[in-house]
């Protein structure tokens, strides 16, 4: 073979790989439109000037605050959690090879919520600001670590056990799900028998708390989320060979050198640690992780140096837009956003899971 | 130069592998023979760290495997399987994964040049962004072999490579294959079944029974008792064209 020959491959490669590169800029310019979209709605009137003024430091105290205080945290809440959901689901459906899997399919968030119950009722890691006012901020985390560490091992418990089931019994993809929905039943079981014996205000608490809103991180929960899933991030960027090799099968990866146990383990405890923070601070999303890393398979495929970053943006796209959609449907009231992804999020799964039917 | 020395292993308390070693140079082919359940495939997964052995060592040109790192392992030994997940992935990203163990951060010219000639070679060129789930049994094999050469080892293991391609396919996979270990250097272990196939192809021949080795050489120690020991059937070793044939009866 001449060098000419071998020559004509590399390119046309790149430019493939060149496409995906575009994907990545078109999600970042979709996220961008998202957020200045979701920055500009809002039910105080302020115009474009007014937050632009605003977001330099150069607003009114009103509108200062209004941005600062009630938008960004929000705004940026949503970009961080639907990353990070959105990851934690890229990768459960890597090293779980289990197109299903995500924190919500497979019980983590829901053991999460458990955790985080557990620990405002029992712990009192969270207390009551002022139960006349709206539905959403009658809860207050007043422990942000004690609901986070609580929450964290609610899912990281769900997370062993369908390690568990995926290395020792190695079930079956829908089996996997399946002991999702046993596991969510479970820690709902457990969430109700916490409530049972809780007072009234603490019970309504955690159930308007488990609705899911954005709005009720503050920057200081905000940074913790954040610090875990850059964390994540790193680890997972780092490791995107191993996650490309582990497409293959768990003995193809070993035979490339992946420590497959040690990444399955490590990837698990980063997914978990990023759900139970997203749910300890905004309540259970769901559909979020399964359905983002899908929508962007199509145009990145499984190479997960760009099935990564393209799914984090997606889902900070996909969230930041629900969010925008719950404030503004039935404006001036604000629908609460887990329900608003589940819409979203069913009827997708239902679609893959028919696909998937069909392709057998 | 490979040696493996006295590989065992058990399944919890049933021991597949009871001690088996050998030899094998540079550019040999090792067709591994035996019965189902006879422990080939075991064998073969115990030699690059998939399974890890109860007791016995695999040197590569003197250096013990179980010592390398699993880079350095995946940097010595390639491995085929039996059954190949298909990954939604192209032709070219998948034998660009060959070079993983080399993969420091990004990927280098080497790296690409390497994945050019071996898709070449296995004469894929045409179908190199195809997604791998889209090819032929023969033609997603052949992309899991340019993987494997890309990974330059010095040893070869291949897990039934021919098993679920047609005559032609399995022909020019193994042609392929030993054309390749010649040419850069590298021994082959390769498991087969099929008899013919592997008299015509494998310069060295392990028989395995119940675990053991029953012999291990080059085809003088393939008889027609050898066959009858190991697979329990009759068959007549013809000579033809001058090369060996079995018929079984």
């Amino acid at each position: 073979m001449n060098e000419t020959e071998s020559r004509e491959l590399r390119p046309s490669y790149q430019k493939y790989i060149f496409r995906k590169w575009m994907t990545l800029l078109v999600l970042l310019v979709l996220l961008v439109a998202s957020v200045i979209a979701s920055i500009s709605s809002g039910s105080s009137g302020l115009t474009v000037g007014e937050i632009v003024r605003a977001l330099f430091g150069n607003g009114t105290r009103q509108s200062t605050a209004i941005v600062w205080q009630i938008r960004m945290p929000r705004i940026t809440t949503g970009i961080i959690v639907g990353a990070a959901l959105a990851m934690a689901g890229c990768i459960m459906q890597n090293v779980l090879r289990n197109p299903l899997a995500s924190s919500s399919t497979l019980g983590v968030s829901q053991g999460a919520s458990f955790g985080a119950a557990f620990a405002i009722i029992v712990l009192d890691a969270g207390s009551q600001v002022n139960a006349s006012t709206s539905a959403a901020s009658a809860v207050s985390i007043t422990n942000p670590y004690v609901v986070t560490i609580c929450a964290f091992i609610g899912g990281f418990i769900t997370t062993l056990v369908i390690l568990g089931l995926s290395r020792i019994v190695k079930v079956a993809p829908a089996t996997m799900i399946l002991s999702g929905v046993a596991l969510s039943s479970l820690f709902s079981g457990a969430t109700a028998i916490v409530q049972y014996f809780a007072d009234d205000v603490k019970v309504a608490s955690v159930v308007y708390w488990t609705f899911g809103d954005l709005g009720r991180a503050s920057w200081r929960e905000i940074a913790l989320i954040a610090a875990v899933t850059f964390l994540a991030f790193l680890f997972f960027l780092f490791n995107r060979w191993n996650f490309n090799a582990m497409e293959s099968g768990p003995d193809t990866a070993k035979s490339l050198g992946v420590p497959v146990d040690r990444l399955m383990l490590i990837s698990m405890l980063f997914c978990s640690l990023m759900a139970a923070a997203a749910t300890a601070f905004v309540g259970v999303i769901s559909f979020i992780g399964l359905i983002a890393p899908h929508m962007v398979r199509r145009f990145v495929g499984n190479d997960h140096r760009f099935l990564i970053p393209a799914s984090m943006l997606m889902g900070s796209v996909i969230l930041v837009l629900a969010d925008l959609v719950s404030r503004t449907i039935v404006a001036p009231s604000v629908l609460p956003i887990g329900a608003l992804t589940s819409f979203l999020g069913a009827p997708v799964f239902l679609s893959m899971l028919f696909r998937r039917r069909n392709a057998r | 130069m490979i040696e493996v020395k006295d590989i065992a292993f058990s399944y919890g308390k049933h021991q597949v592998l009871k001690g088996i070693s050998l030899t094998a140079a540079s550019g040999d082919c090792v067709g591994i023979l035996g019965n189902n359940g006879a422990g080939k495939s075991t064998f073969i997964t115990c030699l690059n760290r998939i399974r890890k052995p109860d007791r016995g060592e695999v040197h590569i040109d003197g250096t013990d495997v179980l010592t390398m790192s699993l880079k350095e392992t995946a940097q010595n030994i390639a491995y085929v399987a039996q059954k190949n997940e298909l990954s939604r992935t192209t032709v070219y990203d998948a034998v660009l994964l060959g070079r993983k163990p080399y993969i420091k951060w990004g990927l280098t010219s080497e790296d690409y040049a390497l994945c050019d000639e071996m898709i070449e070679r296995v004469g894929l060129g045409d179908l190199k962004l195809r997604p791998v789930d889209e090819l032929s049994g023969g033609e997603a094999q052949k992309v899991m072999l340019a993987r494997a050469f890309v990974q330059q080892p010095k040893l070869l293991l291949l897990d039934e490579p021919t098993s679920n391609l047609d005559p032609r396919n399995q022909y020019e996979m193994m042609a392929l294959v030993c054309e390749m270990a010649k040419e850069k250097g590298i021994a082959v272990m390769v498991v087969i079944h099929d008899l013919n196939l592997a008299l015509r192809y494998c310069s060295r021949f392990l028989l395995i029974k119940d675990g053991e080795v029953y012999s291990y050489g080059d085809i003088s120690t393939v008889t027609e008792k050898a066959l009858e020991d190991v697979y329990g059937i009759k068959a007549s070793l013809l000579l033809h064209a001058g090369k060996t044939l079995a018929v079984i009866e």
